[in-house]
């Protein structure tokens, strides 16, 4: 019920147009705001990139960016929820944030965003925003107007080709690791890709995948997670450092693979590998992978907290990002690689050119070679899964 | 009077923010967040800490690891500072790089040599290994914290001989030298048996610091320690960043644990102290001589330990330099300075320079008059307690509240609720590091200077500050370095919006990019070193004709 609720309200909104009287206000109210953007600042071409918005938007809309460089997108979480604890509920730090998942779940739950605002956003017209659309959902959970998208996220693996042939499926991990003791591991749960490899072999070995989009529960959770552990636990002795060690997160682990310290690293961003190489990162021979089924898929968003101080400055950023043009420079290898959010299908001839003109180079997959998108879990598996893995394997 | 409006200052100033930190976190230990809408109090956080997996094991390595570095990290300070005090603690200088090098920078760096792919392997793969993929042993986040402790140890045996070779001034060295070598003792024996029992006291309180410090550290901890599970500290730190804000509950039950295990790992080593010295006494009535340090032992682990910490700063300086540096190469296959001319560090360098020259103006300012006052009043201010706090409260179970007291008070997050967070760490550290050379200089100067008649203010001025420039000055690069160094209250108190050098290199370590990391890190601890270069050359300039002003009066 809620969920149809929602959906209805989605539609409804993005029926709705805009009117453009708004939008001028809001570039007005803009105008010399600073925008504190707090985002993940582990990635410094991430952050070249946020750095040219920032530019950009500051020429044409007069509007600044900082950016707020995260180690943890939750770090941006806590501190919204210290400003809410001290009853500060106006002129709030953070103006907006790099969010999805369970951070987004959260903060929306505990009513701390702003919106429904992306439905007043000029260039929100290029994105599908119908109902079940990748952009209108996060991780299974509604977006509801309260988180733009920015860029598409899908899991993928690396090799290097020059070393080692790569396994076939998830459940194929076992016997090459077997065959590679100490040549595979996979970031701490704890860690958001860490998490995210065991739900790309929770979707591939659930016996009944459809009950991953619902909240989990006891019965579907048993059975989901008898399998899961089965191969986990056939896997584990094999992986690097025997299973008791992981990388931080899945930089550290590129590192590992840069290093040769192991022959096997995950991203979510399925051009990382060859930004990556163009950085002197990883080396020439790296290549993309992806198991036979297909792999898990989401959006990145930004959202604004309820309490920001630069609301509309944060809005204008918010809009800039879906902007064709930025959508583009987005996607192009020497810039940041990685993939549009917006609807091919509601695109100008003059952006279609702007996305077929962009660079390649030999370890950027095409978008065809990287399989079908699988739906994310509800974020309750990822939390109850990472839980339950916790208490299984920390000694 | 001047003694309590001083007082009152630190009170307000330090003590403040301190107690009402603690006791936010206190609330929220025991459910109490109302913000996220736990108003009850209770046990269930507690329930919740002890319940989650590993805690046990974690609680076991936090105190393994911190009793382990503190043990190791004063054996040593105690054992090579006898050395250094033969020369009147000149080779010290070679040492000041170490004590101004931020603990994150130096564990990165750490991490770059030690690791199954640092640059060791790398120096001695393949040739002399077979090596051509890293070999699978665990140097850096091994289960048992071998590689936080000594990282850690790195960091505090020359802070310790540091505190050492100011605290000996307080002792007749040279006498009991003589003596104790015309009795036949040989200099190591008479260091052990007659030195370091009368200079232990006048050390206590900083090896409690390093105590309290090695059994909170986070950002050490972080990069060297073992991951599954991880130290308590940086438990606490997963609770508070996880994306449940409900987890912040059960971390601050764990915050206030680890405020009890501090004050137990002291009551222990209290407990040691004691045990030792009925058994030192013992040992000393049957008046042997002979050696007591094994001499080779100790000049090997000083040079190992010099010879580490030089190796990974160089590491980082060479990752900053580099392009692509494949395994096992010994140097890097291609070089660059695109990443010391491309990145804007300046900023953030900026920054750190402006925060850390505000906090050390205000950290002297507070500290002279502290001992001013003290001197004025003719006995210590009752404050002491309070100005140790801070440097044996863990860090980040207070700070969480410190953060949310900050915003109660309706204190905007910026560079300024960041200078005051840093005071409240770096004014312990400068008073310690100034009160010893002030509380033994020379009395018969300051009474020649009452008797020609100079009153208290001109005896502050003309006579005290003079002669205690350099002190003053090396206080004021210990505190520099202090403040180069904090990441959490930086933070938390800026909301994230004060870029240091030690934000962006502990925000970019979690990044696939050494290079990146080097350039920050190498610039983290070239800032502090500079400081300290100038707390020597400094007063060395100006006291060049005033040969007795170089230190001997401070003696």
């Amino acid at each position: 019920m809620r969920l149809m609720l929602a959906a209805l309200a989605c539609a409804a909104s993005a029926a709705s147009t805009p009117a453009l009287a708004d939008w001028s206000g809001v570039l007005a109210a803009a105008r010399g705001q600073t925008v504190y953007w707090n985002a993940w600042g582990g990635d410094p071409r991430t952050n070249d990139f946020i750095a040219w918005v920032g530019q950009q938007v500051q020429e044409r809309y007069g509007v600044t960016v900082e950016q707020v460089k995260l180690t943890d997108t939750a770090e941006a979480l806590s501190r919204v929820i210290a400003e809410k604890a001290a009853g500060r509920d106006e002129g709030g730090a953070v103006d907006l944030i790099w969010i999805n998942g369970p951070n987004f779940l959260a903060m929306k739950e505990a009513g701390l965003l702003h919106g429904p605002f992306v439905a007043d956003l000029p260039n929100a017209r290029f994105v599908d925003l119908s109902p079940g659309a990748p952009a209108a959902l996060d991780f299974t959970v509604p977006v509801e107007g309260l988180e733009a998208p920015w860029r598409l996220a899908k899991f993928v693996f690396a090799h290097d080709s020059a070393r080692v042939t790569p396994p076939a499926s998830m459940a194929g991990f076992v016997d090459w690791a077997a065959a590679h003791p100490g040549r595979m591991t996979h970031p701490h749960p704890s860690n958001f890709m860490g998490a995210t490899f065991l739900k790309q072999a929770l979707v591939e070995l659930a016996p009944d995948p459809a009950a991953l989009q619902a909240p989990v529960t006891e019965e579907s959770y048993a059975v989901a997670a008898d399998v899961l552990w089965q191969w986990y636990d056939a896997l584990r002795p094999h992986m690097w450092r025997e299973g008791t060690a992981f990388p931080e997160n899945e930089s550290v682990q590129a590192q590992m693979l840069n290093d040769t310290e192991i022959d096997i690293a995950m991203f979510f961003d399925p051009a990382a590998p060859a930004a990556l190489i163009e950085q002197g990162l990883l080396p020439e021979s790296a290549r993309v992978f992806v198991p036979e089924g297909g792999t898990i898929g989401n959006v990145s968003f930004v959202a604004i907290p309820y309490n920001a101080a630069h609301r509309e400055g944060a809005m204008v950023v918010a809009d800039f990002l879906l902007d064709p043009a930025t959508q583009a420079r987005m996607q192009d290898i020497t810039v940041l690689g990685s993939f549009p959010v917006l609807d091919p299908a509601r695109l100008d001839e003059a952006a279609r050119a702007a996305f077929a003109a962009l660079p390649t180079a030999p370890a950027l997959p095409a978008l065809d070679d990287l399989g079908p998108t699988l739906p994310e879990p509800h974020p309750s598996w990822m939390t109850r899964l990472t839980g339950d893995w916790a208490a299984r394997y920390t000694p | 009077m001047a003694g309590r409006l001083v007082g009152l200052a630190v009170a307000l100033g330090i003590g403040g923010p301190i107690l009402a930190g603690l006791g936010f976190t206190l609330l929220a230990g025991f459910g109490w967040m109302p913000a996220i809408g736990q108003a009850g109090l209770g046990t269930a956080p507690w329930a919740a800490a002890f319940a989650a997996p590993g805690f046990a094991t974690g609680l076991r390595l936090t105190l393994w690891t911190g009793l382990g570095a503190t043990v190791l990290s004063l054996g040593l300070a105690l054992a090579l500072a006898q050395g250094m005090a033969r020369d009147g603690g000149r080779r010290m200088r070679l040492i000041a790089p170490l004590l101004a090098v931020p603990h994150a920078a130096l564990a990165i760096g750490l991490a770059f040599l030690i690791a199954p792919s640092g640059w060791i392997v790398r120096l001695v793969s393949p040739w002399a290994t077979g090596w051509t993929t890293p070999p699978a042993f665990a140097t850096t986040g091994d289960p048992a914290g071998l590689a936080l402790i000594l990282g850690l140890a790195l960091k505090e045996v020359p802070f310790l001989m540091l505190i050492t070779l100011a605290a000996l001034s307080r002792v007749p060295v040279a006498a009991h030298m003589a003596a104790g070598r015309a009795l036949g003792h040989s200099p190591a024996s008479v260091w052990v048996r007659v030195i370091v029992p009368q200079l232990y006291p006048l050390i206590r309180l900083p090896v409690y610091v390093v105590l309290a410090f090695s059994l909170s550290v986070v950002d050490m901890a972080l990069i060297l320690g073992p991951s599954n599970p991880p130290t308590l500290s940086v438990w606490i730190l997963r609770g508070y960043m996880a994306p449940d804000p409900a987890m912040a509950l059960p971390a601050s039950a764990a915050a206030v644990m680890q405020l009890g295990i501090v004050a137990c790992g002291i009551g222990l080593w209290h407990l040691a102290e004691r045990a030792l010295a009925r058994i030192g006494r013992a040992e000393l009535r049957r008046g042997r001589r002979g050696g007591v340090l094994p001499q080779g032992a100790v000049r090997l682990a000083g040079a190992l330990g010099a010879g580490l910490a030089g190796g990974s700063l160089l590491v980082l300086m060479l990752w900053s330099l580099a392009w692509r540096w494949p395994f096992p190469a010994a140097l890097p296959e291609t070089w660059s300075l695109r990443h010391w001319t491309g990145r804007g560090w300046g900023a953030a360098t900026l920054e750190t320079l402006w925060i850390g020259a505000a906090v050390v103006a205000l950290g002297a300012l507070l500290a002279i008059a502290w001992l001013e006052a003290e001197d004025r009043a003719g006995r210590r201010l009752p404050l002491t307690a309070l100005v140790a706090a801070p440097l044996l409260i863990p860090q980040i179970g207070f700070l969480q509240g410190l953060n949310i007291a900050f915003l109660h008070l309706g204190l905007p997050p910026g560079r300024g609720t960041v200078i005051w967070a840093h005071l409240i760490f770096v004014f312990p550290y400068m008073l310690l590091a100034l009160s010893g050379p002030w509380r033994a200089l020379e009395p018969g100067l300051i009474r020649s200077a009452a008797a020609l008649g100079a009153g208290p203010w001109r005896r502050l001025l003309a006579v005290k500050l003079p002669v205690l420039l350099r002190p003053i000055l090396t206080a004021a690069a210990i505190g520099f370095s202090v403040s180069v160094a904090q990441y959490v209250p930086t933070l938390f108190m800026g909301a994230g919006r004060i870029a240091t050098l030690t934000t962006e290199a502990v925000a970019l370590s979690s990044s696939a990019d050494r290079r990146v990391v080097g350039v920050y890190a190498v610039l983290q601890a070239i800032l502090p070193l500079a400081a300290f270069m100038l707390a020597i050359a400094v007063p060395g300039a100006l006291h060049r004709n005033r040969r007795a002003l170089a230190g001997e009066l401070t003696r």
